[in-house]
């Protein structure tokens, strides 16, 4: 049976039907993702004064995959022009950027992730806390939930667990008070710290379950992330194997590239949104 | 699109795709810059953000998915999407008003 309009515009919509399916597909994504910054809307104002973390992820790391994923979604549309113009070797060089955009960017988020889970926080017996980079973890959990054993952190100690939420907010030169200046060296020197065990009252790793930021954090990019692996595995698809169509049905191949990259280009307007919401404001 | 563009008109197009991505980088570095000014009330660094957010989303969809010149039909897609989610936002920031405070466990 052959499908039809896969090439010719129906009458009735002026389209293939292959574009009015994924822009259908879209639509709902809008919606789903919407629901996901409702969710961050909420979460945020109904935190508790000055403890809305700022400055918890690394910027020039995430500018970097937003170059990135940019970069992806010219060499899309790159690609998709390289097949009206004929020319099928662009058409393979441009989405071989694209599918290498793709692996640096899950490869950057991973990096991103790893140190979220390798980052841990103490809440401490004296009324310190106790915040850094997992160095050595000798400690051990008993039943009661007490800690023995002793960890090695890369961090810093405070006095007030306000001050591991906003690490933008101090800046000794526009500050100026000596106390501001302090607390700023505070979080930029940061050293090895031994944690016994008994001084232990909890802890945990900046995971999702830390608090609500990292929460949403993980889910928005974790759906996010998911989206770049299947767009990544369909472009690879038409760029490999798939690629086959384009001496049978040349028409029809280009209007797949054409579909993968509408899908590719959301996955970057989402992030263009997702990047300023959760490393800048 | 039409299926019968020229070389000549595609040269066009490819000419202002890579100024949409230029202008995208330029937008990228300008929202991270303008995120480190310290404006009285961090309010006006949200609006700045989602501005200029809006700004690159609107150069992606209208140049790169084609939604300056797309059919019908996608624009009555659309309007609905964009009916149910202004709305969504809408309904979230009038909730925001009656959110009891201080209820997220940190």
């Amino acid at each position: 049976m052959e499908i039809p309009y896969t090439t010719e515009a129906r009458p009735d919509t002026g389209l293939y039907n292959a574009k009015v399916g994924i822009w259908l597909f879209l639509a709902s994504e809008v919606m789903l993702f919407g629901a996901l910054f409702s969710t961050y809307i909420l979460l945020r104002v109904g935190a508790p004064d000055n403890l809305w973390p700022h400055g918890w992820l690394n910027v020039p790391v995430g500018t970097a995959n937003t170059i990135v994923l940019i970069t992806s979604s010219i060499t899309t549309v790159m690609a998709w022009a390289s097949l009206k113009l004929n020319n099928f070797g662009k058409f393979k060089l441009y989405h071989a950027c694209t599918i290498l955009c793709a692996c640096t960017f899950v490869g950057i988020k991973s990096y991103e992730y790893h140190d979220k889970f390798v980052h841990y926080e103490f809440a401490l017996t004296d009324g310190k806390y106790a915040d850094g980079h997992m160095v050595e973890n000798k400690l051990i959990k008993g039943d009661d939930g007490s800690y023995t054993g002793y960890a090695v952190i890369k961090g810093h100690e405070v006095n007030n667990r306000e001050e591991l939420y906003d690490l933008n907010v101090v800046h000794p030169k526009s500050s100026g008070t000596e106390a501001q200046a302090e607390a700023a060296s505070a979080h930029e020197k940061h050293k090895e710290i031994r944690v016994e065990g008994p001084k232990i009252k909890a802890m945990s790793n900046y995971g999702p379950w830390h608090n609500t930021y990292t929460a949403i954090y993980f889910t928005l990019t974790g759906l996010h992330a998911l989206h770049v692996i299947g767009g990544a595995l369909v472009i690879g698809f038409l760029w490999g194997p798939g690629a086959k169509m384009w001496k049978t049905d040349p028409e029809r191949f280009t209007n797949r590239i054409e579909i993968s990259g509408l899908f590719w280009h959301f996955v970057d307007l989402v992030w263009i949104f997702l990047f300023p919401v959760l490393y800048l404001l | 699109m039409s299926d019968t563009h020229s070389h000549e008109s595609f040269s066009h197009h490819i000419r202002r795709y890579l100024i949409v991505f230029f202008a995208l980088i330029a937008g990228t570095i300008f929202t991270v810059w303008a995120s480190f000014i310290h404006f009285e009330s961090r309010a006006v660094n949200i609006g700045l953000a989602l501005v200029i957010a809006s700004t690159k989303a609107f150069l992606v969809a209208g140049y790169f998915m084609h939604l300056m010149s797309e059919k019908k039909m996608i624009y009555s897609i659309l309007a609905f999407t964009a009916f149910f989610f202004v709305g969504l936002m809408g309904l979230t920031l009038w909730s925001s008003h009656d959110f009891p405070w201080n209820t997220v466990f940190h």
